[in-house]
This record gives structure tokens, sequence and C-alpha cells, in this order.
């Protein structure tokens, strides 16, 4: 067992592992993050989630979404004047980074960023910057999914993510989790027949076509790894999910949805 | 070469080399350290071969081709004994004179000698010129006497016996409380107690564990870990292997820059002699202590330097920093229980085993012990590599070791700790340099780069300079240090071309604060250093830059202008021959006139006017 206190409130947890903000989430104290995923290890790179913990004479500043409650006794503060300070320093720098971004505009406003005064970002005119480089796609992909199909590519200023060399990664599988992750909407997927495109990945993928209603639905490429890593049914990339529905749920025999009446089959 | 089973075996083969040493045997050693051999020190060493078998002596004349003797300034060097002659800046030609006049005749070559540049007098031995008198060479001393490539020289110094004495009687708990009690701490920078890490590593759970030795030295102008595994590596080999005995390791890596090609080369020559002989692989000297060691080289990024990265790099994946919540001594490398040092921190281990932790720990200041290695270079007379008890003074290390300011202009700053660490001013000149003293003032010790800077170095451009290296090697993963690191240079540029405005100094603080204290990584939070001390230190500069539009210093391209003195040009056209875009014109031995519209500040006027007459304003 171990006790803390978080602003104040003592909390004390027998959770093994537990991170700080796992703890102060849990206990409705709320601290802001980007990078953080709860299906995803802590990465550590966005920075917004940082408190103040006090053990003994020193205080030191840690990212919360990492650190491990592990002493006990120590005094946590998650929304000092310093704090406030950083985080509103962060999202001025996502803003010039970003500045057409909803989720990041709203984020600026709510953390107290009422000027610009920082230069935007210069990029080409017709282009507007998406990416926060949170990391979640790639992480996604590498930890859930568990293929790499893409990474950060280049350093500092000039960091980014993509595939391998700028073009289609043999290792993806067309599942869109890293669309599903991204928080500021700079990952677009669009499908068109039976095909599907991630743009920013310069990756076209083929869907399968529904055996029964003829709809495009799920990527052909990634077949037997999801069905193996999701558990799905063999017969998954036969059948759209809903004409699978509708067939296992005849075959199991209860319902006859063709006549919309509910008959008890013997 | 035997392998050896046992300590005993291995000091009856010392005594059997030591007896084959002809000591009255003339012996030359030519400094084949990085600098010397920029400057020429390799057609040296041939034209010493050529010439010793051309005249038929070569027998009676032991040639070395040796590391670093930290003297770069005055390279190529040449050590000559009986007599420990020093001759300086030797070429090819002066080969002849040397072996004619001081091995056969044991005559001095007058114009070899080092010149004092104060005194002006000539000075014959290597220990009594200034810059070696001052300094206590105990880590860095040996690289001038052997051949790094030769186990046997560095045998016969006494080279694994602190190894043979560890197995032959020491536990390892013993070995850590030594190093524990010599108070020696991490020479990559931080500090941290050194046997206060082997303890955690020691104490940690787990079957596996390893030693790293971190040689990927990026800082500008740093080069003693270079020079070290160039010129000496089995004293890091040994030190490794100590330290792996004492926290149980069987496995350790040397992660090395790729850009140092000749390091690679002796540690692994170093690592295939010891092995042969038994002091690495399998029961070394007999005893059932295994250890081996692989050569990884790094992909060329500076942030590797930084321990997770370091160590996220030889699993083989992006060498970008983790969160150490956790450290590397009790979860590191695959996640087992890693101790990772420095070379520098490495090479003392074997000396604090030899001569004890008490003569240890009676060098150096109250919380620094021990001896710290400088690359000295700038605007110094003497550039070099250093070898100084800690706390010696800035001003010792500068103005009698380095030899003072060059062209007897004015000292202006210091930086040390390379481009991570702060800039020092004159009036703190006489601080102590120990870890505490230069961390007070907003520097650090680092890896030990120290880089002089006179009255003619613009501080805002050299802010400018050093938050360009780390912006460009910034990984990129932590918000503050990518984007906080590019928003401030791009406000020193615009300072540096007269477009800053005096908010810009506020928001250049409160960017460094939030990079200093959310960045992920040392790289980050270190970073602003340069700008905080300039900015502390050299207020009155930013602020001619920002106000009056002036750089005081010269540098600055958009805020300065070349005149000719009508007064003082001769027309004698060297300056005219010497602009690149035809801005000056003027008859030959008529005032020559500079047109600042075409001007493009490259200052080549001035380098080329014999007569001063062109200044900067």
């Amino acid at each position: 067992m171990v006790s803390i206190t978080i602003n104040g409130r003592e909390i004390k947890t027998d959770q093994e592992d537990i991170t700080l903000l796992q703890l102060a989430r849990s206990e409705g104290i709320g601290i802001p993050t980007l990078c953080f995923h709860k299906a995803l290890l802590p990465y550590g790179a966005c920075r917004l989630c940082v408190v103040e913990v006090t053990g003994g004479q020193n205080t030191k500043i840690v990212n919360s979404c990492a650190y491990p409650v592990r002493e006990d006794g120590i005094s946590v503060q998650t929304n000092t004047p310093k704090l406030k300070q950083i985080r509103k320093n962060i999202l001025e720098f996502l803003l010039a980074r970003c500045p057409e971004i909803d989720m990041v505009k709203k984020m600026a406003s709510g953390l107290g960023v009422k000027e610009k005064r920082l230069p935007e970002k210069s990029l080409p005119e017709d282009q507007t910057e998406e990416c926060v480089l949170c990391g979640l796609c790639v992480r996604v992909c590498g930890e859930v999914i568990g293929k790499e199909a893409i990474s950060f590519v280049h350093r500092g200023a000039e960091r980014e993510v993509a595939a391998p060399f700028y073009s289609q990664s043999k290792d993806c599988v067309g599942c869109t989790a890293c669309h599903f992750v991204c928080p500021t909407g700079a990952i677009k997927v669009k499908e068109s027949g039976n095909k599907r495109f991630i743009s920013p990945w310069n990756t076209e993928i083929t869907l399968v076509t529904c055996e029964m209603c003829g709809i495009s639905f799920a990527p052909e490429n990634s077949g037997e790894y999801l069905q193996a890593k999701l558990g799905l049914p063999a017969e998954w990339l036969k059948l759209c999910p809903q004409c699978r529905r509708k067939v296992a749920a005849e075959t199991m025999g209860k319902y006859d949805f063709t006549s919309r009446n509910v008959i008890l089959k013997k | 070469m035997m392998k050896m089973t046992s300590p005993a075996e291995l000091e009856k083969y010392r005594s059997s080399i030591l007896e084959g040493i002809d000591s009255g045997r003339p012996s030359v050693s030519v400094c084949c350290g990085t600098g010397c051999s920029a400057s020429g020190a390799l057609e040296v060493v041939s034209a010493f071969e050529r010439l010793l078998e051309e005249k038929g002596i070569q027998a009676n004349i032991n040639t070395k081709i040796t590391g670093c003797h930290g003297f770069c300034e005055q390279g190529p060097l040449v050590l000559l004994s009986p007599g420990n002659r020093l001759y300086c800046k030797v070429t090819e030609e002066d080969v002849d004179d040397i072996i004619e006049e001081t091995l056969l005749a044991n005559r001095v070559v007058e114009r070899l000698l080092f010149v004092d540049p104060v005194t002006g007098e000539k000075i014959e031995k290597e220990e009594e010129i200034p810059f070696y008198k001052k300094q206590l060479r105990l880590i860095f001393g040996d690289n001038g006497k052997m051949v790094p490539t030769d186990i046997r020289d560095y045998l016969s110094l006494g080279g694994y016996s602190a190894l043979a004495k560890v197995l032959k009687g020491m536990g390892p708990q013993e070995v850590i409380q030594e190093i524990k009690n010599s108070r020696l701490r991490g020479r990559g920078g931080a500090g941290f107690p050194t046997g206060l890490k082997w303890e955690s590593c020691d104490k940690a759970e787990g079957d596996i564990k390893y030693v790293i030795c971190n040689a990927d030295e990026g800082d500008p102008g740093c080069f003693q870990d270079r020079s070290l595994l160039e010129g000496n590596p089995h004293l890091v080999l040994e030190g490794m292997i100590i330290g792996a005995y004492s926290v149980g390791a069987s496995q350790g890596y040397i992660y090395v820059r790729n850009e140092y090609p000749l390091a690679v080369k002796n540690f692994s020559t170093a690592l295939e002699q010891a092995r042969e002989m038994g002091l690495l692989g399998e029961n070394i000297l007999g005893s059932d202590f295994s250890f081996n060691i692989k050569v990884v080289r790094g992909g060329g990024a500076f942030v590797c330097g930084e321990s997770s990265a370091l160590i996220t790099s030889i699993e083989g994946r992006i060498g970008e920093p983790r969160y150490k919540f956790v450290h590397a001594a009790e979860k590191g490398l695959w996640d087992r229980p890693t101790v990772l040092n420095n070379v520098k921190t490495w090479a003392a281990v074997p000396l604090i085993i030899n001569r004890g932790a008490e003569w240890f720990s009676e060098i150096g200041t109250e919380q620094s012990k021990g001896t710290m290695i400088f690359s000295l270079t700038g605007k110094v007379n003497n550039t070099g590599l250093v070898e100084v008890p800690m706390g010696i003074s800035l001003r010792e290390l500068i103005f009698e070791i380095g030899g003072g300011i060059l062209e007897g202009r004015k000292f202006k700053a210091v930086q040390t700790g390379g481009p991570s660490g702060g800039c020092i001013p004159e009036g703190l000149l006489n601080l102590p340099l120990d870890f505490e003293k230069l961390a007070e003032v907003g520097s650090m010790v680092g890896s030990g780069g120290m880089i002089v800077m006179d009255e003619t170095t613009c501080m805002v451009d050299v802010a400018k300079y050093f938050l360009s290296f780390t912006q460009e090697e910034s990984c990129g993963k932590c918000v503050p240090c990518r984007e906080g690191g590019e928003h401030m240079l791009k406000i020193l540029e615009r300072i540096t071309r007269g477009e800053g405005e005096e908010r810009d100094l506020e928001l250049l603080k409160e960017i460094s604060d939030t990079m200093q204290c959310a960045s992920l990584c040392a790289l980050g939070k270190l970073a602003p250093n340069p700008v905080l001390t300039t900015l502390k230190y050299f207020p009155e500069e930013y602020l001619a830059h920002i106000k009056d539009k002036k750089c005081s210093a010269g540098v600055c391209k958009e805020l300065i202008e070349y005149l000719i003195d009508p007064e003082a040009c001769t027309g004698c056209g060297r300056c005219l021959k010497a602009c690149p875009t035809g801005a000056i014109s003027g008859e030959k031995e008529a005032v020559h006139i500079l047109d600042q519209e075409q001007c493009i500040k490259c200052g080549n006027c001035m380098e080329v006017c014999r007569f001063d007459a062109v200044s900067v304003e």
C-alpha cells in the first residue's frame, strides 16, 4: 500500500505499476494529455501531463503518464502556476505548428493561450500542418496491431511520420487503427469502389467484396493476420459484418429474417 | 601471444617484458593523435622510418607511434628520450636533423623547441613547458609513452595490474566499496557517483547484467574520449572488466561514434589482444569470472550520447531517449540491470584500484574528486587536451596552461560543457572548476569542452550557434525541445539580423524555462544554457543588437559595415583584388572606396589590408 497526496488530498493505492496519471484520473483529478492513450504504453512526448512531485526537500517536474506510484508519502501538485505556464507554452508551440487544427485551438484556449506570440510554421502556400507528432499512430500500429508499417522519420524540426521511403508499406494491413487514434484528423481514409486510400502513407489497399451483398468491406491483405490477431471467424473475409450477422443468426436457427416473423425452429 | 591463466603468470610475463626493455636506448615518440595527424605527423613517421633504415640504425632506436599528447596547438609533436625533449611543429624536413643532431650526437635542435609566448624563452623538456607543468596527467599521461596497439607497452607501464589485484584478492563488494570511497563521479557530464551506480546495479535482481561504455562523444570541439580510446584503449578496457566483475556482468558494450574510425580500430585491436591473453572472455586469468565486450558503432546522432537513447540504439531501435523513472542500473539494456559510464570514468577505475581510494579522494575539491580532462579550444594560445585536478580555477586553466588569449586580445567569456553548457564571463574567472561550482553559475562540467572567446566574439551569435547545434541534433520526440528550440533559434536569428524587439528577451527566458523544466531528456533541458547565461552575463550585447542595431564584436553581418580609412589607405590595391563582389574601387595609389550596396561583409578586405585601413563598425 502506497499513500500519497495529490493536490493536498490523500490517496492510497495497492495497485502495482499504477502511474500518477492513472491514479489521479481514477480519483477524478484531470490532467491534460495529448500523446497518452490507455491502449498504449506511456510515451512521454507531449509533456502536457507534467506534474510537480515533492519528496523530502526536492521538487521535480515529471511526466505523470509514466511516473510510477511507488514512493510512499510523496506529494503531487497537478496545476501550479509553473505547470500552467509550461502547458500554455506547449500549446503555443503546437498552435504555431498547427494553426488550423480545431482540437489544438480548443486545447490552447482551454489552457489559457490568448494571443499568438510565436510565428506560424512556414510551409508551402497550399499546405497546412495537421500532425502534432504525438506518435499515437506509430505506436498503435506497433504495439496493438503488431505491425510497424509507419514510423517517425528524420529528427528535430524535420520530424514526421511516414511509411518507409514515403511509399506503400508492405506491412500495412489497411486496418486504419492509425486513423482511429489520430487526435487531429491528420490521417485521412477514403474508400472508393473496392479500394481504400490512407492518404499520408501513400497507401492503397484492395478490399474484398461481400459474397452476399456485394459491398467492399475488409482489407484483402490483412486476411489471416488480423484473423489470428483478433480471433475473427474463418469466413470473415467472405461476408461483410451485416451479412455475417444475418447468416449467423440464421444458422443458429432462432430467427427468420426474410419473413420478419419470429419463428422458432426445432 | 600466450594465454595467461593466473594473476601470478601475468606478473611473470610483465617482468619478462620489463627485463627486455633497454632503458638507455634512445626512443622517438611521434604523436599521431587527431590533431598531429592532421598537421602531418604520419609523414614525419614515415620520414623517421625511411631515414633510420637508410642510415642503418633502425635497430638502435625505438620508434613509437603514440596517441595524443594533448598539446595539439604545437603538433606534430615528437618526444625524445632519454631527456624527455619535446620538439614542436615537426615536419618531414626536420627529421634528418633530429636524427643526426639529437639521436646521434645528443644535441638540441633549437629551432624545434617550444617558445614560451609570454617570455620568449625556449623550453627543452616537456615537463617544463607551462602547458604541461600545471597539469596532473593521471589518466592521460601514459598516452605519449606507449604504442596503443601493443598490449606489451601497456603491460610495461603497469597495465592490467589492477585487474590482477582484483581477481587475486578483492571481492566484488570490496571493489564497489573502493570506488565508493574514492568518490569518483561520472565523467560524462552529470557527475553521478560511480560507486552508487555500481552498487544499485549489483543489488538489482537479474541473471544477466550489462556494462556499457559511452564513447559517443559528440560535443563540438571535444575529443578527449576519442584521444583516450585511440591512445590508451587498454586502460578503458581494464576499467570495464573490473566494473563488470564487481556488478556481475557477463557482457559489455562500447558505443562509439562511427566518425572515430581509429578509436574503433584501436579498441577492437585491444579487445583481440586481451582475449588472446586471457584478460577477456571465458575464465579471465584462470578465475571463474567470464566477460566479453562488443563494439557498437553509433549512427551519427548526438542524442545517442544520452544514456537512454544510447541503450535504445544498442537494442537496434531508433536512438531516442525514454523517460527514466527507473534507473538503467535497475532496468537498462533489454530491461536488464546495466551500468553505463563514460570513457573517462572507466579509465579512472584501474588507477583507483591500484593506488587506492584514499589517494584518489585527496585530489580535487570537497564534492568533486580526481582529475578532469578538458579540451581547451577557441581563442587561446595553447589549444589541446589538458588534464587538471578538479578545483583548478578557470584563470589558471586559460591563462597559465592555455597561455592566455590569442594575439594579446581581451578575454570575454569561456563556454564550458559543450553546446549545452553556459558562457562564463571574466568576473567569474577565479571560479574553481567542479561539478557544483559550474552548475551554480549556469554552466556545467559536461563532457569537458572549454571554448575560450575574446572581444571579437559576439555573445548573441555564440548563443545562436550553440542553439542551432542542439536544435539540429534534437530528436524531435518531445514538444518543448523540438518546437521550443526552433522558436528560440528563430528569435535569436531575428535579433542578430537587427529585427529583434525588447520583449523577445522575456520570451527567450520563458521558452528556456519551459524547455528546462519540461523537456524529456537532458538535451532539451540543457539546450537553453548558452542563451540563459549570455542573457545573464552579457545583457548589454543583446540590447545593443535590439535597440542600437549594433554588433560590437563585428560579427553579425546585417549589423556591421566595413569602412576604409582614407588617412591610412595607401591605395595598394590588395583589398580591391580580394573583394569577391567588386565593391571596392579606386586607382592605384589613390584612396580606395567601398560601396556598401555591393559589400557582402565577408571581411576579406580587412584580412588582406597591411595598413589597418579597413575597420568594422
